[in-house]
This record gives C-alpha cells, sequence and structure tokens, in this order.
C-alpha cells in the first residue's frame, strides 16, 4: 500500500484496495473469492468469461475489469448472481465436449473445478455436440478445441508475455474458434512448450504432449482443496 | 424374460434381455412345425464403437479412455491398451516396479470381477436350480438363503476392488497406467492394510470353490453334459506354459489337447487369427486363420486358461488344477458348466498372486516411468476375467491413434455361445411346453461364458443391421437393410 489506500465493502466485508487496483485484485487481496475463469494474476484483464459479474453498487459489471473506488457496495456472493454464473458454466459445457471422465485435465481443471464449488454436478442444458478440431502438428503441445472456453488466456499470454502473438479469435458466436496466427497449424508457428501461453489454459484444450494423467488420482490440484480455497485461506475463512 | 409366442406352425421364441449378463443381448430360437429346434442364435443388441472413436485421440489417452467400455474389468481394457502404449513409447519392459504394480492391480481386477461373475450372477443358478423360479434366482435370495456365501460375495469383491483402488487410484476406471509405466507406486499403509485382510480373503476363495465342488459333485451329470461341445482352445501362457494372466505368448490347443499354435508373440495374433462379420450380430466372429471359418473357432475364458496352461505357479492353485484336469483324463475339460468351476480356481489363483505380491518390496519402488524411441504401432495381449483380451493401435506421427482393433474375450466366444445356445435349446426345448425355467436353461448356458456384451460389440464396420419382419405362419413378409 502507498498511502493512498481506501475501502469499500463487498458482501459486508470492508476491503481495503489501492488506486487503480481492480475490484477481483483487491478481493484477492483480502482473502475473498469472486469465481474467474479468464482472470489470471499475471494477465490483463478481459472480461471475457463473465463468471466475476457482481453488483457494484446496484448495477452489474465484471469485477477483473472494474477499478476498486472509496466507499463502492459491491455484492458478489448471493444466490442471484451464482444462479447466473450457474448458467454460464452450463454453457460453457453443452457448447464444447467436456468428457471430464476421460480428460487428462480432470482435478486441474478450472471448469470442472467451478462447476464442483456451484453445485452442478451435470450441465442441465442440452449438450450442442459441435464438431471441432485437434491441432495435434506441435511436437511437444496439441490444441484440443473441444474443451476451449474462450477465455483468451492463451491468446494475452503469448501476445504479453512470450511476444508472439500465436492465438487468436475466428468467427462469432456459437462460430467462434480458437485460432492460430496466419492460418497455420501450431507445429508451423513459433510457439513452444516452455511459452507461457502453453502452460496457462484453464481447461484442457492446449496442454503439453505425454505428460497426461501423471499426477496421480487425488494428487490433483483441485482434488484436495476446491478452487478459490488458496485465496480464501489468506484471511482465514473458512473455504466453501 | 417375454412370453414365448403361441403361434401355430413354426415359432420363434425370444429371450430378450437376457439378465445376469453384462450388457444387453438377446436369444431366439426358430422352432419347426414339428416343435424341433431348427435355429438358435445369440445376438448382442447394442453397441458401442470404441475402435472407431478413439480414432484422432492422442495415444496416452487411450488406456483411460478405452477403459470406458465396461464398468466391471475396466482395468483389462486400461492395463491392455497402456501395454499396446509402451510399445508405442518404445518401451519393450517397464521397470520392476511398474510391472508388480501393473499385476498386481490386474490380479485385483481377477478377484473382483470373477467374484461378481461367480457369486452375484451365476450362483443363483447353482444354489437353486436352473429350474428354480424367477423370484427366487437373485443375489438376494443367495443373501438370504446362504448368507455365508452372502457375505464372501461381498466381501472378496470388495477386496479386489480396495487393491484396484491402492494400485490405481480408484475403484473403478483408475489411471494410474501410463505409457511406458505407472505414475504411483504401493503406499505402505495401504499395503499393509491389504496385508491384514488377505489370508481371509484366499480362505473364502477357498471355501467357495469347496462349495462349487460339491455342487459338482451332487449334480455330476448335469454339469457334465450341459451345454458339452468340444473346442478348441486359446489363452496366454508364460514361459514354459506356465498360467500367466498378465504378460505371455499365445497358445491355442485343439479339442483332444494337441497345440496348434505356440509362443505366438501377441503383436504377431493377425497371423494366427482372423476375424469374419456375420450380418445378424454386433459381435465378429475370430477363429484360427489356419483351421478356417468351420473348424477354427476356439474358447477363451477360465476354462482355457486352464486347459491351455501346463502348470500353476501358486501352489494351492496348481493343486486344484491338477484335480480339475482329473475330469479330462488326459484331455481337455470340454463342459460348458465347468467354466465355473475353472472361475473359481482362477478366483484362488489371483488371491495367492495378490498374497506374493503384497510381500514385494519392488511395489514401493520409485522408478516407475520409461521413455524410448516412438513406434506407429503397438498390440498387447491380456487375459481378462471373461479371456484372452488383444488390442491394436496404430499411430500416426502426430501422436494421433489412426486405427483401433480390439478382440475381446466375448467376441472369441461368440460361436461357443451359440452352439451352447443351440445344444441347450435342443436338449431342452424341443416337442415341450415352454415353461420359464426351461428358457433359464439358455440363459445359464450364456452366463457360464460370463459375456460382457458392451465390451464385444466395438466395430460396427460393414455389417448391415438386418430387420426381418414374419407373419403368423413363419413367413418372411418384409426385410429391410440398414447399412
Amino acid at each position: 500500500m502507498n498511502g493512498q489506500e481506501f475501502f469499500f465493502t463487498v458482501d459486508g466485508r470492508q476491503v481495503r484496495a489501492e488506486p487503480g487496483q481492480t475490484i477481483i485484485a483487491a478481493c484477492d487481496a483480502a482473502g475473498i473469492y469472486i469465481p474467474r475463469l479468464c482472470h489470471h494474476p499475471d494477465l490483463k484483464p478481459a472480461g471475457h468469461c463473465k463468471l466475476c459479474s457482481c453488483y457494484i453498487d446496484g448495477r452489474r459489471a465484471s469485477a477483473c475489469t472494474m477499478p476498486a473506488a472509496p466507499g463502492m457496495v459491491v455484492i458478489s456472493d448471493n444466490e442471484e448472481l451464482n444462479n447466473d454464473r450457474r448458467v454460464v458454466l452450463n454453457m460453457l459445457f453443452v457448447e464444447g465436449n467436456h468428457i471430464c471422465a476421460t480428460c487428462e485435465k480432470s482435478g486441474d481443471c478450472e471448469l470442472q473445478a467451478l462447476a464442483y464449488r456451484l453445485d452442478i454436478p451435470s450441465p442441465s442444458l442440452p449438450y450442442q455436440w459441435q464438431r471441432y478440431e485437434i491441432d495435434a502438428s506441435h511436437p511437444d503441445v496439441f490444441i484440443d478445441r473441444n474443451t476451449c472456453v474462450l477465455c483468451s488466456r492463451c491468446i494475452r499470454a503469448s501476445r504479453d508475455l512470450d511476444g508472439k502473438s500465436v492465438f487468436g479469435f475466428a468467427g462469432r458466436g456459437l462460430g467462434m474458434r480458437l485460432n492460430i496466427d496466419a492460418k497455420a497449424e501450431l507445429d508451423e508457428t513459433t510457439f513452444s512448450a516452455i511459452d507461457k501461453a502453453a502452460k496457462i489454459c484453464p481447461v484442457g484444450c492446449i496442454v503439453i504432449k505425454r505428460t497426461g494423467y501423471r499426477t496421480p488420482v487425488g494428487l490433483r490440484r483441485f482434488d484436495v482443496t476446491p478452487i478459490g480455497s488458496d485465496i480464501e485461506n489468506k484471511s482465514g475463512a473458512k473455504p466453501k | 424374460m417375454s412370453e414365448p409366442s403361441t403361434v401355430s406352425r413354426a415359432r420363434k421364441l425370444e429371450i430378450d434381455p437376457v439378465t445376469r449378463v453384462e450388457g444387453h443381448g438377446k436369444v431366439t430360437i426358430r422352432l419347426d412345425e414339428a416343435g424341433k429346434v431348427q435355429e438358435a442364435r445369440f445376438h448382442v443388441v447394442e453397441f458401442r464403437g470404441f475402435e472407431r472413436f478413439i480414432q484422432g485421440k492422442l495415444y496416452w489417452e487411450v488406456p483411460v479412455i478405452v477403459q470406458r467400455l465396461c464398468g466391471i474389468c475396466p482395468v483389462s481394457h486400461h492395463l491392455a491398451a497402456a501395454k499396446a502404449m509402451d510399445a508405442i513409447a518404445g518401451v519393450d519392459a517397464v521397470t520392476p516396479t511398474a510391472d508388480k504394480l501393473r499385476r498386481l492391480m490386474h490380479y485385483g481386477q481377477l478377484l473382483q470381477s470373477n467374484a461378481l461373475h461367480i457369486f452375484h450372477l451365476a450362483s443363483p443358478d447353482l444354489l437353486f436350480g436352473f429350474g428354480a423360479p424367477a423370484e427366487k434366482r437373485n443375489i438376494v435370495s443367495v443373501l438370504e438363503t446362504f448368507p455365508e456365501i452372502g457375505k464372501w460375495a461381498i466381501f472378496i469383491r470388495k477386496y479386489g476392488q480396495e487393491v484396484i483402488k491402492a494400485t490405481g487410484g480408484k475403484k473403478i476406471h483408475p489411471t494410474s497406467a501410463v505409457p511406458g509405466g505407472v505414475t504411483q507406486n504401493l503406499c505402505v499403509e495401504s499395503r499393509d492394510a491389504l496385508r491384514r485382510d488377505i489370508e481371509q480373503i484366499l480362505s473364502w476363495c477357498l471355501l467357495a470353490l469347496d462349495k462349487l465342488k460339491q455342487i459338482v459333485a451332487e449334480r455330476e451329470a448335469e454339469h457334465k453334459d450341459f451345454a458339452y461341445f468340444e473346442s478348441n482352445y486359446l489363452s496366454l501362457v508364460g514361459a514354459n506354459g506356465v498360467m500367466d494372466l498378465y504378460d505371455g505368448t499365445l497358445r491355442a490347443i485343439d479339442s483332444a489337447g494337441g497345440v496348434i499354435f505356440d509362443g505366438v508373440e501377441p503383436c504377431l495374433y493377425r497371423e494366427q487369427l482372423i476375424e469374419e462379420v456375420r450380418p445378424w450380430s454386433f459381435m465378429k466372429f475370430p477363429h484360427i486363420r489356419s483351421l478356417g471359418r468351420d473348424q477354427g473357432w476356439y474358447r477363451v475364458g477360465p476354462l482355457a486358461q486352464l486347459n491351455c496352461a501346463a502348470s500353476i505357479d501358486t501352489p494351492i492353485a496348481e493343486a486344484e488344477r491338477r484335480l480339475f484336469m482329473n475330469i479330462g483324463a488326459g484331455r481337455p475339460v470340454h463342459a460348458t458348466l465347468a467354466y465355473h468351476y475353472a472361475r473359481l480356481i482362477c478366483l484362488v489363483h489371483s488371491a495367492e498372486k495378490i498374497q506374493q505380491l503384497l510381500f514385494d518390496d519392488d511395489l514401493q519402488g520409485d522408478d516407475l516411468i520409461l521413455s524410448g524411441q516412438r513406434r506407429g504401432s503397438g498390440v498387447s495381449c491380456i487375459e481378462a476375467p471373461r479371456g484372452t483380451l488383444i488390442h491394436h493401435y496404430e499411430v500416426d506421427e502426430r501422436d494421433q491413434v489412426t486405427r483401433a482393433n480390439l478382440i475381446v474375450s466375448t467376441t472369441s466366444n461368440n460361436e461357443a455361445l451359440n452352439r451352447a445356445v443351440a445344444s441347450v435349446a435342443t436338449t431342452y426345448l424341443s416337442g415341450q411346453e415352454i415353461t420359464e425355467g426351461l428358457l433359464n436353461h439358455i440363459e445359464v448356458a450364456i452366463r457360464a461364458y460370463d459375456p460382457c456384451l458392451s465390451c464385444a460389440t466395438h466395430a460396427l464396420g460393414q455389417m448391415p443391421l438386418i430387420v426381418t419382419l414374419e407373419d403368423a405362419a413363419g413367413e418372411v413378409v418384409d426385410r429391410k437393410v440398414k447399412q
């Protein structure tokens, strides 16, 4: 803190922030978890997934992009907002082809972990069963678009952290796809398994080859503690 | 079970679905005007398609995907696929720790699946008789009437699943076998917990075997003659023909016990076996290439495992094997109901192998995964609870599966299942009043093979689905072929 800190309220709790800090960043520091998929602390906010939508002074906005302000009143954890988050998650599940039972990211997948946290045992909407491509051309990394949730983490990481701009989006709506720069397959780009973009995917879309299932069941990231508990543990609050 | 048809002249009977087997199948029996069995077929009416839809998947995903063929013996498919993927990953021999952990998991699978079959599916027939009322023929009645046997059923199966969980992380659909090895060793706590109970489990397996032998002795003629026919047999065997249910080479014997082929590496299975598709079933009909379609069909499973093996490397099972083989008086044992007897000997053998492995310190080793020079194809073979299981994959330079061929145990037993149905139908149905008890005899013959119908229907190929409509006189009035 630089001495200009101020306070705002989240679900009735006083949260300290400093100028320019987003609501989600201030909440993370204060031990309050707001669900998110596209947000990553190493990346610039994008506001893509809308899971972090909160009531901010009575109006809906994304907590990942909205700067905190003195006296602001934020509501994040109520039934209405959580129901809307469930709808968003449901749509993400059925617009992709998420076969958690055999996915190598199972237990380490943020989408799956959020579904468990928000009590979604299985999608309640009909699956769209769209056809997606697998790009296995790269010797060390593969892209399985069946699980892509269009969070843009890989796009931002490649552009802002790796300085490569390997990825982009193509199409709109249900036809929107993760695309490779210059219409190439992944092996024709400068992409590398050591790039930040190769390790930042929240689901099983961009995965390092030949490492699947190496972590035993029970030892995967969300096997032991639910998603968000790392943040909530900072405040000593009991994770959900 | 559906009511038998009462139309005059030619009649068609259906048992749909066949109960207390894994999956969905049906039997159709056609009787002629004199009431004699004209034709009997065992149809598998469900379709899985795994061979097709794993095309394009990455090869290390396959051991986890293909085990979803089945919830009863997923470990067999998991390990068979992992062994095939060892070859793809360029690993000819995994580390001793990985090998023994996989074996332990496999024997846990054999224990739980064979226990499931013998107690939950078959025991109502064996204990109450084939003609017992339908309401009696279930595991609940077994628990009520024979609580001690019900206890064996529950705890032997549970123990097998605990072995799978300790080695694979989950009781059903484990994920620990990966190309080149395993991802976890056996922790000391799990090992000690399993050690505490294995003596008890082994003793219950032996009591179950004694009970079965008692039933066989009391109903000797039935167990000798019911659905009896002779056949060839196929099984994996280890060095010197010792029974090895996890690894080894293929051996086939004829009905007299003569060797048809021996020492065949699994990767060469296509030189010896060929698969045939017939239009009326989703299951293929494999047979031994050199003998042809009519003479080359064979049986797999516990009966084949005992008939093909020269010995067993665990003492109690070996002693029981010798007693069992006396039934054949120097020739293979052919009786269909001998499958149950053989299955119990394999159950005892599995318990003994688990006991041996639990005292092997290699299980706590840390050398778990090897890697090598990538190859384009991999074949593996394992003796699943229902018999010889073959997995064959081809993988492109992008690591994606381009082709898969699975010959599962029930597929190999396809011809035998049809012959068993025909045999029982001819003996018990011709010229008699049709009762549910009599129809159950058909199911008893099918259950002896422990068919896993969902596993067995994974390839559509060019096989058309044919629907035939017949009038009351048995005349075909319409026929549709769906390609």
